[in-house]
């Protein structure tokens, strides 16, 4: 049995404080910004009307860019599936020289200023070899210059995305695939990747969601042509800078449904708290 | 029979070096020893899911020890059952067969006969999540025996079930035994589980195996 020593202090109860003060203060600082964000779309709503709305998606001009950003998001999805399913694999599952710097230069495009993006993709194919595929393939100021200025940064979030899918698969799961007699292209198609599948809707998603609002390395890669290289940013961006305000709002809301829906979806996949880092 | 010969293996900083036994054809061989000793280090070796330093790993009389995993004829079943979530337990009956290019009907034959045995039949169309732990087991035993292989290695496979179930399965694995003939090789850290079924006992102790003794005294 130990002894308490005489001259040591007394023994008292320790004294918790008031809880409720501290959760008071994290409300109170938390709520800030999630009522600035509430703010922001309700100001958006009440700034404009159906009718608004309903004259934005008159214009062939918008209906173009609703079209185009439609179809280049899709592109760029499927393109960014394409890419990023192997190097998220790739990354998950192998050990090599390089990796570290691999996984750093995958993270490039999520940390440059979007107009560096655009400006360096802009010098790309100014070099020799771009100029070579310019001549065969018109890219910069045309539709395929804004599928690539999507990708570049979409892309790098389904990287991702893909990463932290097949982290968490069980590698035991492929592991028995292979002494069952499958080769490691059997394995992958029949058990990894359908057991990444939420994943890889995941990452389709936030690859859709981070094309739809690109609009730096667009503007200056691709211009901001109406009728040509036009999507919903270029909208938003030409209507405003003619004093359009309504028109910008209503697109702008039309990208903030987009938005939303993309965001409830996530949720319904329930993957994105895997993910390393914030999307 | 499965005969490993001076096997050295590496796990990150943990090595095995020069560990040599034999499971004589037919024989439920039991390998036991402390957590962390490497028991399941030699598993992996013996299912080419580990590369080999040195050494030799024999199976029914065939040299594999750079053979892929698909080559070396083995029904492999993991602690945790590793079952595949999106497939139905009549999907991993038949997974194996399936890559095997065996025909429907015989593929039909086959999964029917194997969920008889094992206990399934009702569970046929079951997800791993709708099964329990036992039947979860049962399972990974049944894709691992679909296409009778000649070995069978089996890692914990009781240790998370509970005392009833454990002692359900310990019926399951003597039929298994005597209905198959299968070489089987079962890493364990029950004493009691390997006296009720081995037909020896290596024990993995400081990187050496010893032969224990089937009756008395302690692992």
């Amino acid at each position: 049995m130990t002894t308490v020593p005489r001259n040591s202090p007394k023994p008292s109860r320790a004294n918790g404080g008031s809880d409720g003060l501290f959760l008071l203060c994290l409300v109170i600082l938390g709520g800030v910004y999630v009522l600035l964000i509430i703010a922001l779309l309700v100001a958006d709503v009440s700034f404009t009307s159906p009718n608004h709305l309903w004259k934005a998606l008159q214009s062939p001009e918008i209906r173009y860019a609703i079209k185009l950003s439609l179809i280049t998001c899709s592109l760029t999805t499927i393109i960014s599936l394409w890419l990023s399913i192997p190097i998220g694999y790739l990354l998950s599952h192998y050990r090599f020289p390089g990796k570290a710097l691999l996984d750093a230069v995958l993270d490039i495009p999520i940390v440059l200023p979007p107009l560096v993006i655009g400006l360096s993709l802009l010098i790309l194919f100014q070099t020799a070899p771009g100029r070579a595929i310019e001549n065969i393939f018109p890219i910069t100021y045309a539709i395929p210059s804004v599928v690539l200025a999507q990708l570049m940064v979409a892309c790098a979030f389904a990287v991702r995305t893909m990463r932290a899918t097949f982290d968490h698969i069980n590698p035991r799961r492929e592991q028995v695939a292979l002494t069952l007699g499958c080769s490691r292209n059997q394995a992958f198609w029949m058990v990894v990747l359908p057991e990444a599948k939420r994943g890889v809707l995941t990452a389709a998603t936030l690859a859709w969601a981070r094309s739809l609002g690109e609009f730096g390395p667009i503007l200056v890669f691709s211009g901001a042509t109406r009728m040509k290289t036009e999507v919903l940013p270029t909208t938003v961006f030409l209507e405003l800078s003619v004093g359009n305000i309504e028109a910008a709002v209503a697109v702008s809301l039309l990208m903030v449904t987009a938005a939303i829906l993309v965001l409830l979806i996530i949720r319904f996949f329930g993957i994105e708290e895997s993910l390393g880092r914030p999307v | 029979m499965i005969a490993v010969r001076n096997l050295s293996v590496r796990a990150g900083q943990f090595a095995l070096n020069e560990i040599s036994f034999e499971i004589p054809a037919g024989e439920y061989g039991f390998l036991m020893g402390k957590t962390g000793c490497g028991k399941t280090t030699v598993l992996e070796a013996i299912c080419g899911l580990r590369s080999v330093v040195s050494g030799t790993i024999e199976l029914m009389g065939r040299d594999v020890t750079r053979a892929k995993p698909a080559m070396r004829d083995i029904g492999f079943v993991p602690q945790d059952s590793a079952l595949f979530s999106n497939m139905t337990v009549r999907e991993h009956l038949s997974f194996a067969l399936v890559i095997r290019k065996w025909d429907a009907p015989s593929i039909k034959a086959r999964v029917n006969e194997l969920a008889e045995w094992l206990g399934l039949d009702r569970l046929l169309d079951r997800k791993p999540a709708g099964l329990s732990g036992g039947e979860a087991q049962r399972v990974a035993l049944g894709r691992a025996l679909s296409y009778s292989p000649g070995i069978l290695c089996m890692d914990e496979p009781l240790s998370a079930l509970d005392e009833e179930t454990r002692a359900e399965m310990c019926g399951v694995l003597e039929s298994v035994r005597s209905h198959t003939g299968v070489t089987i090789l079962h890493v364990s850290h029950s004493l009691e589980e390997a006296k009720r079924l081995a037909d020896r006992i290596l024990v993995l102790k400081d990187g050496q195996l010893h032969l224990h003794p089937l009756s008395g005294g302690e692992a």
